[in-house]
Protein backbone atom coordinates (compact mmCIF):
# COMPACT_ATOMS: atom_id res chain seq x y z
CA UNK A 1 0.00 0.00 0.00
CA UNK A 2 1.00 3.66 -0.72
CA UNK A 3 3.12 5.16 2.26
CA UNK A 4 0.89 8.51 2.36
CA UNK A 5 -1.91 5.96 2.46
CA UNK A 6 -0.87 3.62 5.30
CA UNK A 7 0.17 7.12 7.12
CA UNK A 8 -3.76 8.53 6.55
CA UNK A 9 -5.15 5.49 7.58
CA UNK A 10 -2.91 4.91 10.71
CA UNK A 11 -3.83 8.76 11.89
CA UNK A 12 -7.27 7.94 11.64
CA UNK A 13 -6.89 4.48 13.31
CA UNK A 14 -5.13 6.62 16.02
CA UNK A 15 -8.17 9.53 15.81
CA UNK A 16 -10.92 6.41 16.62
CA UNK A 17 -9.19 4.54 19.26
CA UNK A 18 -8.64 7.96 20.95
CA UNK A 19 -12.72 8.80 20.03
CA UNK A 20 -13.69 5.18 21.26
CA UNK A 21 -11.33 4.88 24.34
CA UNK A 22 -13.40 8.86 25.49
CA UNK A 23 -16.96 7.72 25.93
CA UNK A 24 -17.67 11.21 27.66
CA UNK A 25 -16.91 13.08 24.67
CA UNK A 26 -19.36 10.81 22.64
CA UNK A 27 -21.70 11.66 24.75
CA UNK A 28 -21.17 14.82 25.37
CA UNK A 29 -21.17 15.90 21.49
CA UNK A 30 -24.70 13.72 21.35
CA UNK A 31 -25.93 15.26 24.21
CA UNK A 32 -25.27 18.84 22.99
CA UNK A 33 -27.41 18.76 20.46
CA UNK A 34 -30.00 17.00 21.94
CA UNK A 35 -30.49 19.53 24.28
CA UNK A 36 -31.09 21.64 21.66
CA UNK A 37 -33.09 19.75 20.12
CA UNK A 38 -35.57 18.76 22.62
CA UNK A 39 -35.34 22.09 24.88
CA UNK A 40 -34.50 24.89 22.75
CA UNK A 41 -36.74 24.13 20.17
CA UNK A 42 -39.57 22.93 22.13
CA UNK A 43 -39.45 26.66 23.29
CA UNK A 44 -38.83 28.61 20.34
CA UNK A 45 -41.47 26.18 18.45
CA UNK A 46 -44.19 29.02 18.01
CA UNK A 47 -41.82 32.32 18.10
CA UNK A 48 -40.41 31.31 14.55
CA UNK A 49 -43.30 31.57 12.79
CA UNK A 50 -44.19 30.62 9.60
CA UNK A 51 -42.61 30.63 6.06
CA UNK A 52 -41.92 28.44 3.36
CA UNK A 53 -38.36 28.48 1.90
CA UNK A 54 -36.22 26.59 -0.49
CA UNK A 55 -35.27 23.62 0.32
CA UNK A 56 -38.60 23.35 2.02
CA UNK A 57 -41.94 22.78 -0.40
CA UNK A 58 -44.41 23.29 2.54
CA UNK A 59 -44.25 24.36 6.26
CA UNK A 60 -42.03 22.61 8.66
CA UNK A 61 -41.59 22.63 12.46
CA UNK A 62 -39.15 24.46 13.68
CA UNK A 63 -37.33 21.04 15.14
CA UNK A 64 -37.36 19.71 11.75
CA UNK A 65 -36.03 23.50 10.99
CA UNK A 66 -32.60 23.14 13.54
CA UNK A 67 -31.51 19.60 12.72
CA UNK A 68 -29.29 20.48 9.83
CA UNK A 69 -27.73 23.48 12.08
CA UNK A 70 -27.42 20.96 14.78
CA UNK A 71 -25.78 18.74 12.47
CA UNK A 72 -23.59 21.60 11.78
CA UNK A 73 -23.22 22.10 15.36
CA UNK A 74 -21.64 18.63 15.97
CA UNK A 75 -19.01 18.96 13.19
CA UNK A 76 -17.78 22.42 14.58
CA UNK A 77 -17.44 21.26 18.08
CA UNK A 78 -15.75 18.02 16.94
CA UNK A 79 -13.57 20.35 14.35
CA UNK A 80 -12.82 22.44 16.95
CA UNK A 81 -11.77 19.45 19.31
CA UNK A 82 -10.32 17.39 17.10
CA UNK A 83 -7.55 20.30 15.59
CA UNK A 84 -6.69 21.83 18.95
CA UNK A 85 -6.09 18.42 20.36
CA UNK A 86 -3.04 19.16 17.90
CA UNK A 87 -2.01 21.95 20.47
CA UNK A 88 -2.12 18.95 23.07
CA UNK A 89 -0.09 16.24 20.63
CA UNK A 90 2.74 19.73 20.39
CA UNK A 91 2.70 19.66 24.04
CA UNK A 92 3.11 15.74 24.39
CA UNK A 93 5.77 15.73 21.85
CA UNK A 94 3.66 13.47 19.52
CA UNK A 95 3.35 16.03 17.11
CA UNK A 96 7.20 16.52 16.61
CA UNK A 97 7.18 12.50 15.85
CA UNK A 98 4.34 12.76 13.34
CA UNK A 99 5.97 15.72 11.49
CA UNK A 100 9.24 14.31 11.28
CA UNK A 101 7.40 11.86 9.02
CA UNK A 102 9.11 11.86 5.36
CA UNK A 103 5.59 13.24 4.19
CA UNK A 104 4.71 16.07 3.01
CA UNK A 105 3.54 18.33 5.51
CA UNK A 106 -0.01 19.19 3.97
CA UNK A 107 -0.69 15.49 3.80
CA UNK A 108 0.05 14.80 6.97
CA UNK A 109 -2.57 17.77 8.38
CA UNK A 110 -5.08 16.63 5.68
CA UNK A 111 -5.06 13.14 6.99
CA UNK A 112 -5.53 14.32 10.46
CA UNK A 113 -8.38 16.51 8.87
CA UNK A 114 -10.07 13.32 7.52
CA UNK A 115 -9.43 11.27 10.68
CA UNK A 116 -11.70 14.37 12.46
CA UNK A 117 -14.47 14.29 9.82
CA UNK A 118 -14.12 10.42 10.16
CA UNK A 119 -15.54 11.07 13.79
CA UNK A 120 -17.61 13.86 13.06
CA UNK A 121 -19.68 11.56 10.69
CA UNK A 122 -20.37 8.80 13.28
CA UNK A 123 -21.94 11.30 15.31
CA UNK A 124 -23.72 13.29 13.07
CA UNK A 125 -25.37 9.91 12.12
CA UNK A 126 -26.14 8.89 15.46
CA UNK A 127 -27.57 12.15 16.33
CA UNK A 128 -29.74 11.75 13.10
CA UNK A 129 -31.08 7.98 14.47
CA UNK A 130 -31.70 9.90 17.82
CA UNK A 131 -33.77 12.69 16.02
CA UNK A 132 -35.44 10.17 13.89
CA UNK A 133 -36.52 8.42 17.60
CA UNK A 134 -38.21 11.52 18.35
CA UNK A 135 -40.02 11.17 14.88
CA UNK A 136 -38.28 14.30 13.07
CA UNK A 137 -37.24 12.39 9.91
CA UNK A 138 -36.08 13.16 6.12
CA UNK A 139 -37.04 12.31 2.96
CA UNK A 140 -34.19 8.66 3.00
CA UNK A 141 -32.19 9.28 -0.03
CA UNK A 142 -31.43 12.34 2.23
CA UNK A 143 -29.37 10.62 4.16
CA UNK A 144 -27.64 9.21 1.85
CA UNK A 145 -26.95 12.20 -0.05
CA UNK A 146 -25.62 14.14 3.03
CA UNK A 147 -22.65 11.64 2.71
CA UNK A 148 -20.32 13.72 0.84
CA UNK A 149 -21.81 17.31 1.99
CA UNK A 150 -20.85 16.11 5.33
CA UNK A 151 -17.27 15.16 4.32
CA UNK A 152 -16.86 18.48 3.10
CA UNK A 153 -18.41 21.03 5.52
CA UNK A 154 -16.48 18.09 8.07
CA UNK A 155 -13.03 19.33 6.51
CA UNK A 156 -14.02 23.19 6.13
CA UNK A 157 -14.92 23.26 9.83
CA UNK A 158 -11.55 21.13 11.13
CA UNK A 159 -8.78 23.30 8.43
CA UNK A 160 -10.57 26.12 10.69
CA UNK A 161 -9.67 24.40 13.84
CA UNK A 162 -6.28 23.30 12.74
CA UNK A 163 -5.79 27.04 11.54
CA UNK A 164 -6.77 28.28 14.91
CA UNK A 165 -4.51 25.40 16.54
CA UNK A 166 -1.58 26.88 14.51
CA UNK A 167 -1.40 29.97 16.87
CA UNK A 168 -2.64 28.76 19.61
CA UNK A 169 0.72 27.69 22.79
CA UNK A 170 -1.43 26.02 25.19
CA UNK A 171 -4.74 24.04 25.53
CA UNK A 172 -6.06 26.10 28.24
CA UNK A 173 -6.64 29.02 25.57
CA UNK A 174 -9.52 26.43 24.15
CA UNK A 175 -11.85 28.07 26.29
CA UNK A 176 -10.92 31.44 24.28
CA UNK A 177 -12.09 29.78 21.54
CA UNK A 178 -14.61 28.69 22.34
CA UNK A 179 -16.07 32.02 23.22
CA UNK A 180 -14.82 33.89 20.34
CA UNK A 181 -15.14 31.24 17.36
CA UNK A 182 -17.16 28.93 18.13
CA UNK A 183 -19.88 30.90 20.07
CA UNK A 184 -20.34 33.74 17.44
CA UNK A 185 -20.35 31.37 14.65
CA UNK A 186 -23.19 29.36 15.53
CA UNK A 187 -25.31 32.03 16.84
CA UNK A 188 -24.67 34.30 13.68
CA UNK A 189 -25.62 31.85 11.12
CA UNK A 190 -28.82 30.17 9.74
CA UNK A 191 -28.38 27.16 12.11
CA UNK A 192 -30.77 28.23 14.53
CA UNK A 193 -32.95 31.04 12.25
CA UNK A 194 -33.58 31.55 9.01
CA UNK A 195 -31.85 34.51 7.11
CA UNK A 196 -35.33 36.29 6.63
CA UNK A 197 -36.39 35.84 10.21
CA UNK A 198 -32.84 37.29 11.43
CA UNK A 199 -33.12 40.38 8.79
CA UNK A 200 -36.29 41.27 10.94
CA UNK A 201 -34.86 41.66 14.21
CA UNK A 202 -31.02 43.20 12.31
CA UNK A 203 -29.92 43.71 9.12
CA UNK A 204 -26.13 43.60 9.98
CA UNK A 205 -26.90 40.32 11.38
CA UNK A 206 -28.10 39.25 8.69
CA UNK A 207 -25.41 40.16 6.69
CA UNK A 208 -23.11 38.80 8.76
CA UNK A 209 -24.98 35.05 8.88
CA UNK A 210 -24.67 35.38 5.13
CA UNK A 211 -21.49 35.86 4.58
CA UNK A 212 -20.69 33.03 7.87
CA UNK A 213 -18.63 30.19 6.52
CA UNK A 214 -21.10 27.93 8.71
CA UNK A 215 -23.95 28.91 7.59
CA UNK A 216 -22.87 27.75 4.32
CA UNK A 217 -21.82 24.51 5.91
CA UNK A 218 -25.49 24.51 7.49
CA UNK A 219 -27.62 25.32 4.09
CA UNK A 220 -25.34 22.43 1.87
CA UNK A 221 -26.27 20.12 4.89
CA UNK A 222 -30.14 21.78 4.94
CA UNK A 223 -30.55 21.50 0.83
CA UNK A 224 -28.68 17.45 0.73
CA UNK A 225 -30.82 16.60 3.21
CA UNK A 226 -33.95 17.09 0.60
CA UNK A 227 -31.86 16.11 -2.41
CA UNK A 228 -30.63 19.14 -3.79
CA UNK A 229 -27.28 20.97 -4.03
CA UNK A 230 -27.11 24.48 -2.87
CA UNK A 231 -24.42 25.68 -4.86
CA UNK A 232 -23.12 28.98 -3.46
CA UNK A 233 -22.96 27.18 -0.30
CA UNK A 234 -21.01 24.52 -1.89
CA UNK A 235 -18.45 27.06 -3.80
CA UNK A 236 -18.23 28.73 -0.14
CA UNK A 237 -17.82 25.37 1.69
CA UNK A 238 -15.23 24.38 -0.72
CA UNK A 239 -13.38 27.94 -1.06
CA UNK A 240 -13.00 28.62 2.52
CA UNK A 241 -11.68 24.77 2.82
CA UNK A 242 -9.08 25.73 0.43
CA UNK A 243 -7.97 28.78 2.27
CA UNK A 244 -8.09 27.78 5.82
CA UNK A 245 -6.23 24.39 5.13
CA UNK A 246 -3.55 26.65 2.82
CA UNK A 247 -3.25 28.99 6.15
CA UNK A 248 -2.72 26.47 8.30
CA UNK A 249 -0.12 24.56 6.32
CA UNK A 250 1.62 27.65 6.39
CA UNK A 251 0.86 27.98 9.79
CA UNK A 252 2.54 25.10 10.86
CA UNK A 253 5.47 24.97 8.64
CA UNK A 254 8.46 26.11 10.92
CA UNK A 255 10.20 28.55 8.71
CA UNK A 256 7.96 30.95 7.62
CA UNK A 257 4.21 30.40 9.57
CA UNK A 258 3.29 30.64 13.18
CA UNK A 259 5.20 27.72 14.63
CA UNK A 260 8.09 29.94 14.79
CA UNK A 261 6.52 32.64 16.67
CA UNK A 262 4.74 30.14 19.08
CA UNK A 263 8.52 28.90 19.79
CA UNK A 264 9.88 32.22 20.94
CA UNK B 1 -55.61 4.97 -40.09
CA UNK B 2 -54.86 3.04 -36.75
CA UNK B 3 -50.92 4.18 -36.26
CA UNK B 4 -53.00 8.11 -37.21
CA UNK B 5 -55.16 7.37 -34.37
CA UNK B 6 -52.44 6.52 -31.46
CA UNK B 7 -50.21 8.90 -33.14
CA UNK B 8 -53.21 11.54 -32.52
CA UNK B 9 -53.24 10.39 -29.01
CA UNK B 10 -50.03 10.14 -28.49
CA UNK B 11 -49.57 13.86 -29.02
CA UNK B 12 -52.18 15.19 -27.03
CA UNK B 13 -51.78 16.66 -23.94
CA UNK B 14 -52.20 14.59 -20.88
CA UNK B 15 -54.70 15.62 -19.01
CA UNK B 16 -54.31 15.95 -15.10
CA UNK B 17 -57.11 15.66 -12.39
CA UNK B 18 -57.82 19.21 -11.07
CA UNK B 19 -58.46 20.88 -7.98
CA UNK B 20 -60.84 23.95 -8.18
CA UNK B 21 -60.32 26.31 -4.89
CA UNK B 22 -62.22 29.55 -4.84
CA UNK B 23 -60.30 32.48 -3.50
CA UNK B 24 -62.53 34.53 -1.14
CA UNK B 25 -60.72 38.25 -1.27
CA UNK B 26 -59.86 38.06 -5.35
CA UNK B 27 -62.82 36.72 -6.45
CA UNK B 28 -61.34 34.17 -8.25
CA UNK B 29 -61.16 30.59 -8.62
CA UNK B 30 -58.03 28.91 -9.16
CA UNK B 31 -57.34 25.51 -10.63
CA UNK B 32 -54.33 23.23 -10.03
CA UNK B 33 -53.67 20.38 -11.90
CA UNK B 34 -52.30 17.39 -9.42
CA UNK B 35 -49.72 15.96 -11.06
CA UNK B 36 -47.51 18.79 -11.42
CA UNK B 37 -48.83 20.86 -7.93
CA UNK B 38 -48.96 23.64 -9.78
CA UNK B 39 -51.96 26.35 -10.96
CA UNK B 40 -53.06 26.15 -14.63
CA UNK B 41 -55.99 28.99 -14.56
CA UNK B 42 -57.24 31.13 -12.73
CA UNK B 43 -60.80 32.06 -13.32
CA UNK B 44 -62.37 35.37 -12.59
CA UNK B 45 -65.71 34.64 -11.00
CA UNK B 46 -68.47 36.81 -8.42
CA UNK B 47 -68.31 38.78 -5.31
CA UNK B 48 -66.43 36.78 -2.58
CA UNK B 49 -66.37 33.03 -4.13
CA UNK B 50 -66.98 30.41 -0.78
CA UNK B 51 -68.72 27.19 -1.21
CA UNK B 52 -67.92 25.14 -4.22
CA UNK B 53 -69.22 21.58 -5.75
CA UNK B 54 -69.20 20.18 -9.02
CA UNK B 55 -72.75 18.37 -10.06
CA UNK B 56 -72.68 14.69 -10.60
CA UNK B 57 -71.04 14.70 -14.08
CA UNK B 58 -68.66 17.16 -13.66
CA UNK B 59 -70.32 19.19 -16.21
CA UNK B 60 -71.09 22.11 -14.08
CA UNK B 61 -68.90 24.00 -11.20
CA UNK B 62 -71.28 25.50 -8.84
CA UNK B 63 -69.92 28.60 -6.73
CA UNK B 64 -71.17 30.26 -4.12
CA UNK B 65 -70.62 34.18 -5.07
CA UNK B 66 -71.54 35.44 -1.51
CA UNK B 67 -71.20 38.93 -2.19
CA UNK B 68 -72.90 38.73 -5.52
CA UNK B 69 -76.04 37.19 -3.80
CA UNK B 70 -75.81 34.50 -6.54
CA UNK B 71 -74.72 30.62 -6.66
CA UNK B 72 -72.93 30.72 -10.12
CA UNK B 73 -72.94 27.56 -12.63
CA UNK B 74 -69.71 27.72 -14.55
CA UNK B 75 -68.80 25.19 -17.66
CA UNK B 76 -65.27 24.00 -16.34
CA UNK B 77 -63.72 23.42 -19.56
CA UNK B 78 -64.05 26.40 -20.77
CA UNK B 79 -64.50 28.34 -17.41
CA UNK B 80 -66.97 30.56 -18.97
CA UNK B 81 -69.97 31.45 -16.54
CA UNK B 82 -73.03 30.06 -17.79
CA UNK B 83 -75.70 31.87 -16.25
CA UNK B 84 -76.68 32.23 -12.20
CA UNK B 85 -78.97 30.89 -9.79
CA UNK B 86 -81.46 32.63 -7.51
CA UNK B 87 -79.89 31.99 -3.90
CA UNK B 88 -81.05 34.18 -1.65
CA UNK B 89 -79.13 36.78 -0.06
CA UNK B 90 -75.49 36.03 1.03
CA UNK B 91 -75.26 32.31 0.09
CA UNK B 92 -71.80 31.10 1.84
CA UNK B 93 -71.91 26.89 1.76
CA UNK B 94 -74.09 24.92 -0.32
CA UNK B 95 -74.93 20.69 -0.56
CA UNK B 96 -76.03 19.11 -3.90
CA UNK B 97 -79.09 16.85 -3.46
CA UNK B 98 -78.36 13.22 -4.91
CA UNK B 99 -80.74 13.77 -7.03
CA UNK B 100 -78.33 16.32 -8.93
CA UNK B 101 -81.02 18.84 -9.33
CA UNK B 102 -81.42 20.58 -6.07
CA UNK B 103 -78.92 23.08 -3.94
CA UNK B 104 -79.42 23.36 -0.56
CA UNK B 105 -77.84 27.20 0.63
CA UNK B 106 -77.30 28.03 3.75
CA UNK B 107 -77.72 32.11 3.22
CA UNK B 108 -75.57 33.31 5.97
CA UNK B 109 -77.37 37.05 6.84
CA UNK B 110 -80.90 35.79 6.49
CA UNK B 111 -80.82 33.00 8.80
CA UNK B 112 -82.89 30.71 5.91
CA UNK B 113 -81.53 27.84 4.10
CA UNK B 114 -83.05 27.96 0.40
CA UNK B 115 -83.94 24.87 -2.03
CA UNK B 116 -82.94 25.67 -5.53
CA UNK B 117 -83.98 23.80 -8.76
CA UNK B 118 -80.72 24.13 -10.87
CA UNK B 119 -82.65 23.13 -13.82
CA UNK B 120 -85.86 25.02 -13.66
CA UNK B 121 -83.61 27.35 -11.99
CA UNK B 122 -86.55 28.36 -9.57
CA UNK B 123 -86.59 28.45 -5.65
CA UNK B 124 -88.66 25.84 -4.62
CA UNK B 125 -88.47 26.31 -0.86
CA UNK B 126 -87.48 28.89 1.79
CA UNK B 127 -86.81 27.23 5.30
CA UNK B 128 -86.13 29.26 8.71
CA UNK B 129 -83.56 28.55 10.16
CA UNK B 130 -80.90 29.61 13.29
CA UNK B 131 -78.84 32.49 13.19
CA UNK B 132 -75.93 32.56 10.47
CA UNK B 133 -76.54 28.71 8.84
CA UNK B 134 -73.08 27.83 7.53
CA UNK B 135 -72.79 23.58 7.15
CA UNK B 136 -74.81 22.08 5.09
CA UNK B 137 -75.17 17.91 4.34
CA UNK B 138 -77.41 16.00 2.81
CA UNK B 139 -77.84 12.52 3.90
CA UNK B 140 -76.69 9.61 0.83
CA UNK B 141 -80.89 8.57 0.28
CA UNK B 142 -81.35 12.26 0.30
CA UNK B 143 -84.08 12.03 2.75
CA UNK B 144 -82.16 14.58 4.94
CA UNK B 145 -80.98 17.35 4.94
CA UNK B 146 -79.00 19.38 7.74
CA UNK B 147 -78.27 22.99 8.13
CA UNK B 148 -76.17 24.15 11.25
CA UNK B 149 -76.16 27.47 12.58
CA UNK B 150 -73.11 29.30 14.10
CA UNK B 151 -74.98 31.63 16.48
CA UNK B 152 -77.47 29.43 17.39
CA UNK B 153 -75.36 26.45 18.14
CA UNK B 154 -77.70 23.76 16.47
CA UNK B 155 -77.79 21.40 13.79
CA UNK B 156 -81.48 21.56 12.24
CA UNK B 157 -82.78 18.41 10.86
CA UNK B 158 -84.82 18.80 7.33
CA UNK B 159 -87.12 16.56 5.49
CA UNK B 160 -86.50 16.73 2.07
CA UNK B 161 -89.86 15.69 0.95
CA UNK B 162 -91.77 18.42 2.94
CA UNK B 163 -88.97 21.16 3.03
CA UNK B 164 -89.97 21.51 6.67
CA UNK B 165 -87.22 21.17 9.77
CA UNK B 166 -88.33 18.03 12.18
CA UNK B 167 -85.51 18.40 14.63
CA UNK B 168 -82.94 20.47 16.10
CA UNK B 169 -80.12 19.61 17.96
CA UNK B 170 -77.80 21.29 19.85
CA UNK B 171 -74.06 21.33 19.57
CA UNK B 172 -71.07 22.92 20.93
CA UNK B 173 -70.28 26.29 20.05
CA UNK B 174 -70.14 28.13 16.73
CA UNK B 175 -71.08 24.95 14.46
CA UNK B 176 -69.62 25.19 11.12
CA UNK B 177 -69.36 21.76 8.64
CA UNK B 178 -71.87 19.06 8.83
CA UNK B 179 -71.16 15.63 6.90
CA UNK B 180 -73.26 12.56 7.03
CA UNK B 181 -71.12 9.10 7.65
CA UNK B 182 -71.37 5.33 7.54
CA UNK B 183 -74.02 5.10 5.29
CA UNK B 184 -75.79 7.93 6.93
CA UNK B 185 -76.17 6.56 9.97
CA UNK B 186 -73.97 9.00 11.73
CA UNK B 187 -74.11 12.94 11.79
CA UNK B 188 -71.02 14.58 12.49
CA UNK B 189 -70.96 18.47 13.13
CA UNK B 190 -67.66 20.70 13.95
CA UNK B 191 -67.57 23.20 16.20
CA UNK B 192 -65.54 26.00 15.60
CA UNK B 193 -65.35 27.71 19.30
CA UNK B 194 -65.87 24.57 21.01
CA UNK B 195 -63.14 22.95 19.51
CA UNK B 196 -64.89 19.73 18.83
CA UNK B 197 -66.55 17.34 16.62
CA UNK B 198 -70.10 15.84 17.72
CA UNK B 199 -71.23 12.62 16.62
CA UNK B 200 -75.16 12.19 16.25
CA UNK B 201 -76.93 8.95 15.41
CA UNK B 202 -79.20 10.01 12.80
CA UNK B 203 -82.23 7.75 13.77
CA UNK B 204 -82.33 9.14 17.43
CA UNK B 205 -80.45 12.42 16.09
CA UNK B 206 -78.66 11.82 20.03
CA UNK B 207 -75.49 13.05 20.69
CA UNK B 208 -72.86 9.72 20.54
CA UNK B 209 -69.44 10.78 20.66
CA UNK B 210 -67.64 13.90 21.07
CA UNK B 211 -64.30 14.29 19.88
CA UNK B 212 -61.50 16.85 21.57
CA UNK B 213 -58.32 18.29 19.67
CA UNK B 214 -55.19 19.30 21.54
CA UNK B 215 -51.81 20.29 19.79
CA UNK B 216 -48.52 20.38 21.68
CA UNK B 217 -47.44 23.70 21.74
CA UNK B 218 -50.22 25.33 20.45
CA UNK B 219 -52.99 27.10 22.45
CA UNK B 220 -56.18 25.68 23.05
CA UNK B 221 -57.91 28.82 21.92
CA UNK B 222 -56.21 28.40 18.62
CA UNK B 223 -57.72 25.20 17.75
CA UNK B 224 -60.92 25.51 16.09
CA UNK B 225 -61.86 22.57 13.68
CA UNK B 226 -64.07 23.96 10.34
CA UNK B 227 -63.93 21.66 7.56
CA UNK B 228 -63.31 18.15 7.37
CA UNK B 229 -63.73 15.30 5.51
CA UNK B 230 -64.26 11.34 5.34
CA UNK B 231 -62.61 8.68 3.36
CA UNK B 232 -64.57 6.85 1.23
CA UNK B 233 -64.62 4.12 3.72
CA UNK B 234 -65.22 5.75 6.20
CA UNK B 235 -61.92 4.78 8.48
CA UNK B 236 -60.52 8.08 8.64
CA UNK B 237 -61.48 11.57 9.17
CA UNK B 238 -59.47 14.57 8.46
CA UNK B 239 -60.25 18.08 10.52
CA UNK B 240 -59.39 21.16 9.49
CA UNK B 241 -58.31 23.25 13.30
CA UNK B 242 -58.26 26.71 11.42
CA UNK B 243 -56.10 29.11 13.52
CA UNK B 244 -53.63 26.08 14.93
CA UNK B 245 -52.87 25.31 11.09
CA UNK B 246 -52.96 21.94 11.99
CA UNK B 247 -55.07 19.18 9.88
CA UNK B 248 -55.85 16.46 12.89
CA UNK B 249 -56.12 12.77 11.74
CA UNK B 250 -59.12 10.93 13.54
CA UNK B 251 -59.73 7.19 13.30
CA UNK B 252 -63.57 7.62 12.72
CA UNK B 253 -64.31 3.95 14.19
CA UNK B 254 -62.43 4.65 17.72
CA UNK B 255 -62.80 8.61 16.63
CA UNK B 256 -58.93 8.93 18.35
CA UNK B 257 -56.92 11.44 17.25
CA UNK B 258 -54.11 9.56 15.23
CA UNK B 259 -51.60 12.38 13.91
CA UNK B 260 -51.67 16.24 13.71
CA UNK B 261 -50.12 17.82 10.42
CA UNK B 262 -48.91 20.85 10.14
CA UNK B 263 -49.92 22.81 7.24
CA UNK B 264 -50.58 26.56 6.08
CA UNK B 265 -52.23 29.61 8.16
CA UNK B 266 -56.02 29.48 9.05
CA UNK B 267 -57.02 26.12 7.26
CA UNK B 268 -60.68 25.89 6.14
CA UNK B 269 -61.72 23.31 4.08
CA UNK B 270 -59.96 20.64 1.46
CA UNK B 271 -60.38 18.22 -1.43
CA UNK B 272 -59.35 14.79 -1.94
CA UNK B 273 -57.77 13.30 -5.37
CA UNK B 274 -60.04 10.28 -6.95
CA UNK B 275 -57.69 7.37 -4.77
CA UNK B 276 -58.11 9.53 -1.55
CA UNK B 277 -54.27 9.45 -1.81
CA UNK B 278 -53.75 13.20 -1.32
CA UNK B 279 -55.60 15.85 0.66
CA UNK B 280 -55.56 19.29 -0.72
CA UNK B 281 -56.29 22.09 2.22
CA UNK B 282 -57.61 25.65 1.86
CA UNK B 283 -55.03 27.79 3.62
CA UNK B 284 -57.03 31.47 4.55
CA UNK B 285 -54.49 33.91 5.52
CA UNK B 286 -51.30 32.14 3.83
CA UNK B 287 -53.17 31.98 0.45
CA UNK B 288 -52.15 28.82 -0.02
CA UNK B 289 -52.92 24.71 -0.12
CA UNK B 290 -51.43 22.53 0.97
CA UNK B 291 -51.09 18.83 -0.12
CA UNK B 292 -51.33 15.83 2.03
CA UNK B 293 -50.30 12.46 1.23
CA UNK B 294 -52.88 10.61 3.02
CA UNK B 295 -51.04 7.33 3.46
CA UNK B 296 -47.99 8.48 4.98
CA UNK B 297 -49.74 11.58 6.88
CA UNK B 298 -47.21 13.88 5.84
CA UNK B 299 -47.16 17.51 4.08
CA UNK B 300 -45.92 17.46 0.34
CA UNK B 301 -46.40 20.65 -0.39
CA UNK B 302 -47.72 23.87 -0.40
CA UNK B 303 -49.13 25.56 -3.69
CA UNK B 304 -49.91 29.47 -4.15
CA UNK B 305 -53.05 30.21 -5.04
CA UNK B 306 -54.93 33.64 -4.57
CA UNK B 307 -55.92 35.36 -1.88
CA UNK B 308 -57.65 33.91 0.94
CA UNK B 309 -58.78 30.61 -0.11
CA UNK B 310 -61.79 29.25 0.87
CA UNK B 311 -63.71 26.24 -0.26
CA UNK B 312 -62.16 23.10 -2.75
CA UNK B 313 -63.55 20.60 -4.83
CA UNK B 314 -62.09 17.62 -7.04
CA UNK B 315 -62.32 17.60 -10.78
CA UNK B 316 -61.66 14.27 -12.61
CA UNK B 317 -60.61 14.99 -16.12
CA UNK B 318 -60.62 11.15 -17.34
CA UNK B 319 -63.81 9.37 -16.43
Amino acid sequence: MNAALIAMLAIIRREMLRFVGQRSRFLAALVRPLVWLVVFAAGFRAALGLSIMPPYQTYITYEVYIIPGLCGMIQLFNGMQSSLSLVYDQEMGSMRLLLTSPLPRWWLLFSKLVAGVCVSLLQVYAFLIIAALFGITFPVFGYFLILPFLILSGLMLGALGMLLSSTIKQLENFAGVMNFVIFPMFFMSTALYPLWKMAESSQILSTICAWNPFSHAVELIRFALYGQVNMIALSVVVATFVVFMWASVIGYDPARGMMRKKAR
Amino acid sequence: MRALAILLLTAMPLQADEVWVTNEKDDTVSVIDIETLEVTRTLEVGQRPRGITFSKDYSRLYICASDSDAVQVMDPITGKILHELPSGEDPEQFVLHPDDTHLYIANEDDAITTVVDTKTRRVIAQIDVGIEPEGMAVSPDGKIAITTSETTNMAHWINTETQEIYANTLVDQRPRHAEFAKNGTELWVSAEIGGTISIFDVASQAETAKINFAIKGVHQDRIQPVGFRLNADNTRAFVALGPSNHIAVVDAQTYEVLEYILVGRRVWHMAFNADETKLFTTNGISGDVTVIDTTTLKALKSIKVGRYPWGAAFRPTTQ
